[in-house]
């Protein structure tokens, strides 16, 4: 534009009825841009609540649970114990028979169908935890059925039809007379925390499956953790720019990226299949979980290092230390605190995994928590799958109130390393 | 005697080795006329007769066992005592106030850093040849070309021959089909835009109180299990998306469905998409905002003509890499999406995607060496090439577009 043309070139007259008109589009359009901007993320954290609401309106009800009072008289008869009182012959002694004419007797006919079958199980942690008792006469809360349970929740509906209802008609009278007798009431679940898995929900526990989690996470730990940092540590200072260490750079970030089922595979093909290690061990769990969380504490600990200004290592090297000095005495004390943030997020993702786990086959059935490293096992996230199969419709809220435990652990193993970067990180 | 106690004994003498060298150094230290006449700290000299008590014994019990351990168990226990004292006993003699211990602990300690780092290649090593050696004995039984383009995906193989079916069918590509379907598709219609515009909102629009708090909700999002976001789509979405199929008049919406799946793994998605946009925003210099608001451009005219143009390789490559974690993606396709092979456009129908059937085929009853079961790691390999390809390019991609803006 030359400068005639621009001299002859009316003033815009900013108070235009079309000018005013145009900004007016302008910033309706800015406005909607905002809200539909502020609408994706209210959906995003709106699942979020969704998420964590049906989980809480599922899950809470499986902390509580419905029990019966029964009074029992533990006599040695029964029991078919003889003079012997040593903890073999207590734990081995006829607690069913106890417990059926117990329930017959506390409970009435009709009221066979609403304890637990498994409820002597609690009879007998009674006598180990005192053998005292064998002989005395006690009052006892036990578990009812899995269905009477959900009927008290009011989870299931005896509907138009009560043939189709997972409840029988004279249970629903036998709870009735119990509920007006005083006989029952709804307690903590204590089975839900002290228990392993079980094929009836009201003896499920999640304890098996925490124990499991715990154990593999420990192998997870031993092994990613030191080989990590050792390799961050030599990837940062050491390494000399060449091919090798390309390569090894390329597949640590490729590792990182790389499907959690393939970890899986690899486990499968080498340490079951080709190193004959046992199925389901919480050791074989822990390596191949290793092995994918080794990438992430890597690239975590070399960023960690790296953020250590060269001073540092500048003023431990003027003093005359080795370079192994510097780096294993000033360097890696400074870059702690990050290389724990990064290994906590890293073990943190691996106790959330279900799919390489699967693979090495921790889907163990076990009824009691597993006592070593190479015992069957399973873990919380597989424990949770397991129980979403079940058909049995008391699982429903065991999945749930297992998904709370295992969200709530995740947030506790989260809120420490949030804690320990505010409190140790170092800026410089 | 079990590996552990050997283990045990191994250290315990190091540790004896690490002690007496320790001391016998601090002795000719004390005695020494100056600091110059001895080269190497006395823990160095500990630590160097540790290693060659350590080294020799565990080396030797590592050739015994895996020779099969020949000799009744207390071998073991012999091995590790007489390499362990052997080595002790050589390093002790060598101690002197000119022995450079701290040269020869240090060239041991780069060893072992160096052989951690290499770990890292042999495990993927490791995982390529496994999948390789095993895909290969598929493919000695399955053609390559069934595999790769067959449209019939029926794996299961009668244990009777004269039972129907008994051939089984392995051609892949309806689970590739559901695979991009679910992953790159559905899912990514999710996560895409919603990702996108938190970003934007949540770098551009949203007050400093605002991004505190709802950046790491986001990152709530991406903590948790997926099996949780499995549950949660087979319990609540999927009988919800079955009921909208139906009321939109599709007769046969099944209740395990493609949409179900690929609306949780979308929303799963979301921060990481959101993550990956937010870092190609903030990597726009501030001059060409600055100059585009300069000029009287609104902020939203700002965000779609200057600051997305200029950031698009970035995002690019953070969608590639969303759609190489969402095709690995495997517990909400197992428990949402189901196992039928279905070769569909109808989002209400089920689909099955390559992750789910490596867990269907793996997870039965299975004899090691079945068509069935190879064909899972054959199916892994194809997953691992397709993550591999996705997640170099994008990098390539990030890469490149952070070097243009430096």
């Amino acid at each position: 534009m030359t400068a005639v043309a621009a001299a002859s070139r009316q003033p815009t007259d900013w108070g235009h009825p079309r000018l005013a008109q145009r900004l007016r589009r302008r910033h309706r359009s800015e406005r909607l841009f905002r809200a539909i901007g502020l609408s994706a993320l209210v959906v995003a954290v709106g699942f979020l609540a969704l998420l964590l609401g049906t989980m809480l309106k599922d899950g809470v009800s499986g902390f509580v649970q419905t029990q019966a009072r029964i009074d029992t008289t533990l006599d040695p008869a029964t029991l078919e114990l003889s003079a012997d009182r040593s903890p073999e012959a207590l734990a081995s002694a006829n607690y069913l028979a106890v417990y059926l004419r117990d329930v017959r007797e506390s409970l009435g006919q009709d009221g066979v169908r609403i304890a637990s079958i498994n409820g002597w199980t609690e009879l007998r942690r009674r006598v180990l935890e005192d053998p005292g008792l064998v002989g005395q006469r006690l009052t006892l809360w036990v578990p009812v059925r899995s269905e009477v349970d959900q009927y008290a929740k009011g989870r299931i509906d005896v509907g138009a039809d009560p043939t189709l209802a997972p409840i029988r008609p004279e249970q629903v009278r036998a709870y009735a007379r119990l509920e007006a007798e005083g006989r029952i009431r709804k307690a903590f679940n204590r089975t839900f925390l002290s228990a392993a898995d079980s094929t009836s929900p009201e003896s499920a526990g999640i304890r098996g499956a925490f124990v499991g989690s715990l154990l593999t996470i420990l192998v997870t730990l031993a092994l990613a953790f030191p080989v990590g940092v050792l390799a961050a540590i030599y990837l940062e200072e050491f390494a000399p720019k060449n091919r090798w260490t390309d390569l090894i750079e390329v597949s640590i970030n490729n590792l990182a990226a790389v499907p959690s089922i393939i970890f899986g595979l690899l486990g499968l093909a080498v340490f079951l299949n080709t190193m004959g290690l046992p199925r389901s061990a919480p050791l074989v769990g822990g390596m191949t979980l290793a092995l994918m969380t080794l990438p992430v504490i890597v690239i975590a600990a070399r960023a960690a290092i790296k953020a250590v200004p060269p001073s540092i290592r500048e003023a431990a090297l003027g003093i005359g230390a080795s370079r192994l000095q510097t780096v294993f005495q000033h360097v890696a004390p400074l870059a702690l605190p990050g290389i724990l943030t990064g290994t906590i997020i890293g073990v943190a993702r691996a106790l959330g995994e279900t799919a390489p786990l699967l693979m090495v086959g921790m889907r163990a059935f076990i009824v009691d928590a597993p006592r070593g490293f190479t015992d069957p096992a399973t873990v919380l996230p597989v424990q949770i799958f397991l129980w979403s199969d079940d058909v049995n419709r008391g699982f429903v809220e065991k999945t749930s109130a297992a998904i709370l435990v295992l969200l709530a652990f995740l947030l506790a193993i989260n809120a420490v390393a949030v804690y320990l970067r505010n409190r140790y990180e170092r800026k410089w | 005697m079990d590996a552990t106690f050997l283990l045990l004994l191994a250290c315990g003498l190091a540790l004896f080795g690490y002690v007496l060298g320790r001391q016998r150094a601090a002795a000719f230290t004390a005695r020494a006329p100056s600091w110059r006449a001895v080269h190497s700290r006395p823990g160095f000299h500990g630590s160097f007769v540790a290693l060659a008590v350590a080294i020799p014994a565990l080396l030797l019990l590592g050739i015994w066992a895996a020779v099969g351990r020949p000799g009744p168990s207390a071998v073991g226990a012999a091995i590790v005592l007489l390499a362990g004292l052997a080595g002790g006993a050589l390093a002790l003699r060598r101690l002197e106030p000119s022995f450079r211990a701290r040269t020869w602990v240090e060239r041991a300690t780069m060893l072992v850093l160096l052989a951690a780092s290499v770990l890292a290649i042999v495990t993927t090593v490791g995982i390529v040849l496994s999948l390789i050696v095993e895909s290969i004995r598929f493919f000695e039984r399955v053609p390559v070309t069934e595999f790769l383009f067959g449209t019939r995906w029926s794996p299961q193989t009668a244990i009777r021959a004269d039972q129907v079916g008994s051939s089984g069918a392995f051609g892949a590509v309806p689970l590739f089909w559901g695979t991009i379907f679910i992953g790159a598709i559905i899912a990514m219609a999710v996560a895409v835009p919603l990702g996108l515009l938190s970003a934007i909102y949540l770098s551009q629009y949203a007050s400093g109180i605002a991004r505190r708090i709802l950046k790491p909700v986001l990152e709530v999002l991406a903590g948790v299990p997926t099996v949780v976001y499995g549950y949660f789509a087979a319990l609540t979405v999927a009988p919800a998306v079955r009921q909208l199929g139906l009321s939109l008049g599709i007769e046969d919406a099944s209740a395990e469905s493609a949409l179900a799946a690929g609306l949780v793994m979308g929303i799963m998605i979301i921060p990481f998409v959101s993550s990956m946009a937010d870092d190609a925003i903030n990597a726009v210099p501030q001059a060409m905002r600055d100059g585009s608001l300069a000029m009287g451009a609104t902020s939203s005219e700002t965000v779609r003509l200057v600051i997305i143009p200029a950031a698009l390789p970035g995002i690019v490559g953070g969608i590639l890499l969303a759609v190489s974690r969402a095709i690995g993606e495997t517990m909400i396709v197992v428990m949402a999406a189901g196992l039928a092979a279905n070769l569909t456009l109808n989002p209400f129908k089920s689909v099955t995607t390559v992750t789910a059937q490596i867990v269907q085929l793996l997870t039965g009853d299975q004899e090691f060496d079945s068509a069935k079961t190879l064909s899972a790691f054959a199916l892994g390999l194809v997953l691992f090439l397709i993550t591999l390809v996705l997640n170099i390019w994008a990098l390539r991609i990030v890469k490149r577009y952070r070097e243009a803006y430096e």
